[in-house]
C-alpha cells in the first residue's frame, strides 16, 4: 500500500469513515429497502400486463428508469454530488455486472447507466441500498436531485456550507404526497459561497444561503424560476432572506402555488419559469406570498436542533495542522511540467492551510464527457481512501473531485490519476465541455453532441494551447431541451435538425456563474464538418482581441459580438 | 363505481348525478359545482346530505364559502398524471379545516393511492375491473414519510427522528 496520510487507514475504522456523505439511520433504511420491494412489485405488475405502460411510465420514471433510444437507462441519485468510496465501489461494481463496464456522471451530479435489463433493475436498487443510494425522483415530474457547490465544506471563498440544507431538503421532498404529479420536472439547486458554482440562477428554485449580517443566523436568498430549455429564464428573486427555520415552509408554498396553477396543457408550457414569466413575477411572487402567509408554519417549522443534528453527518474531516507551502509540492511542481500544468487548472484553493482541492477531469482529449469506466472508479475510490478522506464529489461539469487532498500528496496522486487516464490538465478550459448524451443514446435529441465534443477537443488538444486560452466553457446540446446547457455556454452550440441534416448553432456570451447570463445565438448554424471550424474561428478572434490577462468572456463583454460574427461570416 | 375505503370496498351511499339527471326525491347527492351554484336552493332544501364535484382546474377556493352545506366535496383527476387535486384536498383540510368526506374519482392509479390517504382524501372511486389487492397493499407497502402532511405524521416530520429521544409517529 502507498504511503498514506489517511487516519481512517492507519485506525481499523472504513476507510471513509469521514467521508462526507448522509448515512442513514433504521428509518431511511426501511424507507428504501420497503420502495425497492415497491418497484419489483410494480415491475412484476407490468411484465403481467396489469398495469399499461403508460401507467408504468411515470413510475419507472420516480425510480429513474427512462426508456432510451436503444434500451432502458437508469439514473442513479447522487445526492447533492457527495459519495464515499464505498459508494463509488458499489457503482463500479454496478457499471461492471448489470452494465457494459462504465457509467456516465450527469449535469445533475447524478450518474446514468445506460445499459441496464427492465428485469435486473430492481436488484439494482437493492445493491443501491445497501450502500445508502437510490435512483428515486431522478426523473418524472417532481421534486429532483437537489444539486449543489461541488466544493461545499471545502472551499476557501464559501460563507455557508449547503449540504445539511440539501440534505434537509432531500429527505422533504422524497416521496412528498402533494408534490409528486406537478406539471413538470421540478429542480432545486443550493449554493453557500458567493461565487455561485451551482448555476442556482437556471433552475426551478435556486437557494444562496447566506448569514444575516447582525444576527449570525442563516437563511437563504430565493430565486424561482429560471430554467433552460426550449425557453431559457434567469430566476427572479422572491425574497432576499427566509431564515432557515422558515425555508420549507416557504418551498411548499412556491410549490403549491405552482401545482395548482402551473400549465397542464402544453409539456413545453409546463415548468414554473412559464408560469412565473406569464403571469408576471410580481403577481406570482404576490401568490406565493398569500399562500405562505396562511401556511400553518408551526408544522413546516425546521427546529435547528434538526439542523445540528444533520449536520454532525457532514463534520469537517480531521485535517491535520499544516504548513501553508508544501516543500514536496513546489519541488515536484519544478521537477515536472506537466504536473506543474495539471495544478494550475486542476486545483481549486481549500480552506485549510496546507490542503487543496483537487479537480479529476472526466475529459479525457477525444473521450466521452462524463463517463468513467469501472475500473477507474475503483481508482478513484482507491485515491480517495488513500488522499482524501474515503470521499468523492460530483461536479455539474461532469467531472469528479477529491475535496480534501494534501498539497504533499498532489504529485502521487496527479501520476496514479494520469495512469488511469484521469489526469487530463484541463478543468475549465476549452476541452471540459459539457455536452448531453446526443443521438448517441437520447430518444429526444436532434443531433449528435458527444462526436462534437469529442472533435473540438481533439482540434484543440494542444494542452499548453489549451492553458494559454485560459478559462473558456463549451457546451452542447443535441436539442433544444438544452440538457447540454447551451445556453450558459461561453461558447454554446445547439444541434438542430433542418430537413434531415444536423446543424450547429453556436451561442455566444451564457454564463452560469454569479454573473448569469444566456448567451445569444449568433448567426446561421453550420453543418457537422463545419461547425469545429467555427469553434476554432471564435476562438482565434477571441486570441487576436484580448487584452493582457483577459478570459474569453471578459473579452466578448468588452468588444461584443460583433467581431465574432464578422468573422464567422464575412467570408459568406 | 366501487368505491374504496382503506383499500376495500365500501357499500356507498352517494349517487353521483350528472347534470342532465334529474335530483332524486331522497338519497345523498353529488353534483358538479356549476349544479351546486344554479339549483343550491332546491339541493339544500332536501332532508338529504348533499356534496360537489370539481373539476381538476377549480380550485378548492371556488367552494371554500359553501362548505358548511356540504357533507362531501369530490376531486377528478381526468388523468392521473395531473396531480392537482392533491393541493386541492389538501387546502380543503389545512386552509378550511373541512371535516367532510374528501373523495377522489377519474384516472387514479394505486401507487398514488398513499399520497391521498397523506393529503387528506377519504375514499377512492375506481373501475370495478381495477378493484383488486393492490390498493390495501398500497397503503402498506411504504410505513415511513419524510415530510409533515395529513394523518398520523402530522406536525412530526421524520426529520424530527434526528432529535434525541424523539420517536417518530
Amino acid at each position: 500500500m502507498p504511503d498514506t496520510h489517511s487516519p481512517a487507514l492507519r485506525s481499523n475504522q472504513p476507510a471513509d469513515a469521514h467521508a462526507a456523505v448522509y448515512r442513514y439511520d433504521e428509518f431511511d433504511k426501511t424507507f428504501i429497502f420497503e420502495r425497492v420491494e415497491q418497484f419489483r412489485a410494480q415491475v412484476e405488475r407490468r411484465i403481467k400486463g396489469e398495469i399499461t405502460e403508460e401507467e408504468f411510465k411515470p413510475i419507472r420514471l420516480m425510480n429513474g428508469l427512462y426508456l432510451q433510444l436503444h434500451a432502458y437507462m437508469l439514473r442513479v441519485a447522487v445526492p447533492y454530488g457527495m459519495l464515499s468510496s464505498t459508494q463509488v465501489r458499489r457503482l463500479a461494481r454496478i457499471a461492471r455486472v448489470y452494465d457494459k463496464g462504465y457509467g456516465h456522471f450527469t449535469t445533475r451530479q447524478n450518474i446514468q447507466f445506460n445499459w441496464p435489463k427492465l428485469e435486473d433493475v430492481p436488484t439494482i436498487l437493492r445493491e443501491l441500498a445497501e450502500v445508502d443510494m437510490h435512483a428515486i425522483q431522478t426523473s418524472g415530474n417532481c421534486i429532483r436531485n437537489v444539486t449543489t457547490d461541488q466544493f461545499c465544506g471545502a472551499a476557501a471563498d464559501e460563507l455557508v456550507d449547503p449540504r445539511v440544507y440539501a440534505e434537509i431538503l432531500r429527505q422533504w421532498s422524497t416521496m412528498h404526497p402533494e408534490f409528486t404529479y406537478l406539471p413538470r420536472k421540478f429542480k432545486i439547486a443550493i449554493t453557500g459561497s458567493p461565487n455561485d458554482r451551482a448555476a442556482v440562477q437556471v433552475h426551478d428554485i435556486g437557494l444562496i444561503a447566506k448569514k444575516d449580517e447582525t444576527t449570525g443566523r442563516v437563511g437563504f436568498t430565493v430565486y424561482v424560476g429560471g430554467g433552460q430549455g426550449r425557453t431559457p429564464y434567469l430566476a427572479v428573486k422572491a425574497r432576499d432572506f427566509v431564515p432557515v427555520e422558515e425555508i420549507i415552509g416557504y418551498l411548499e408554498a412556491i410549490l403549491r402555488v405552482y401545482n395548482q396553477l402551473g400549465r397542464r396543457d402544453n409539456i413545453y408550457k409546463a415548468r414554473i419559469k412559464i408560469t412565473v414569466n406569464e403571469m408576471g413575477a410580481d403577481k406570482f411572487i404576490g401568490l406565493i406570498e398569500e399562500e405562505y402567509a396562511r401556511l400553518r408554519r408551526q408544522k413546516f417549522h425546521v427546529d435547528p436542533a434538526i439542523v445540528d443534528a444533520i449536520q454532525t453527518h457532514f463534520a469537517p474531516p480531521p485535517w491535520v495542522e499544516l504548513p501553508a507551502i508544501s516543500d514536496s509540492f513546489e519541488a515536484a511542481k519544478a521537477a515536472d511540467p506537466a504536473f506543474a500544468r495539471w495544478t494550475r487548472s486542476n486545483l481549486t484553493e481549500h480552506k485549510t492551510r496546507g490542503y487543496a482541492i483537487a479537480t479529476i477531469s472526466l475529459k479525457p482529449i477525444g473521450g466521452i464527457p462524463g463517463d468513467a469506466e469501472a475500473d477507474q472508479l475503483e481508482t478513484v475510490a482507491d485515491l480517495a481512501d488513500l488522499y482524501s478522506f474515503g470521499e468523492v464529489r460530483v461536479t455539474h461539469e461532469q467531472n469528479l473531485v477529491l475535496a480534501h487532498v494534501r498539497q504533499d500528496d498532489l504529485y502521487a496522486l496527479w501520476k496514479a490519476l494520469d495512469a488511469a487516464g484521469l489526469g487530463t490538465a484541463n478543468a475549465g478550459l476549452i476541452s471540459d465541455i459539457i455536452a448531453c448524451p446526443g443521438l448517441d443514446y437520447c430518444a429526444l435529441a436532434n443531433t449528435r453532441a458527444i462526436p462534437v465534443a469529442q472533435r473540438i477537443a481533439e482540434r484543440f488538444a494542444d494542452l499548453d494551447r489549451q492553458h494559454d486560452l485560459g478559462e473558456l466553457k463549451i457546451k452542447i446540446s443535441g436539442c433544444i431541451n438544452a440538457c447540454g446547457h447551451h445556453h450558459v455556454g461561453h461558447i454554446g452550440i445547439l444541434g438542430v435538425d433542418k430537413k434531415g441534416e444536423e446543424f450547429f448553432q453556436i451561442l455566444l456570451g451564457g454564463d452560469a456563474g454569479t454573473n448569469a447570463a444566456l448567451g445569444e445565438i449568433v448567426g446561421p448554424g453550420f453543418d457537422y464538418d463545419g461547425i469545429i471550424d467555427a469553434v476554432e474561428t471564435v476562438v482565434n478572434t477571441f486570441v487576436k482581441l484580448r487584452q493582457p490577462g483577459e478570459i474569453f468572456i471578459q473579452t466578448l463583454a468588452r468588444t461584443g459580438h460583433a467581431p465574432f460574427k464578422e468573422a464567422l461570416y464575412a467570408r459568406a | 363505481m366501487p368505491v374504496l375505503d382503506r383499500g376495500l370496498p365500501i357499500d356507498d351511499r352517494w349517487t353521483d348525478l350528472a347534470d342532465d339527471q334529474d335530483i332524486p326525491a331522497e338519497g345523498a347527492v353529488i353534483v358538479s359545482l356549476e349544479r351546486w351554484r344554479t339549483e343550491r336552493d332546491a339541493l339544500t332544501a332536501r332532508r338529504d346530505a348533499v356534496g360537489v364535484r370539481l373539476k381538476s382546474n377549480q380550485l378548492a377556493t371556488e367552494i371554500a364559502d359553501d362548505l358548511g352545506s356540504l357533507s362531501l366535496v369530490a376531486l377528478e383527476f381526468p388523468k392521473f398524471r395531473d396531480g392537482r387535486a392533491f393541493s386541492a384536498a389538501r387546502e380543503l383540510r389545512e386552509r378550511f379545516d373541512y371535516k367532510g368526506e374528501i373523495r377522489a374519482f377519474g384516472h387514479i392509479i394505486p401507487d398514488q393511492y398513499l399520497f391521498l390517504t397523506r393529503v387528506g382524501v377519504d375514499t377512492v372511486v375506481v373501475p370495478a375491473d381495477r378493484v383488486g389487492p393492490a390498493w390495501a397493499h398500497a397503503l402498506k407497502e411504504i410505513s415511513v414519510a419524510f415530510q409533515p402532511a395529513l394523518g398520523r405524521e402530522e406536525g412530526v416530520s421524520l426529520l424530527r427522528r434526528h432529535l434525541k429521544g424523539t420517536v417518530p409517529a
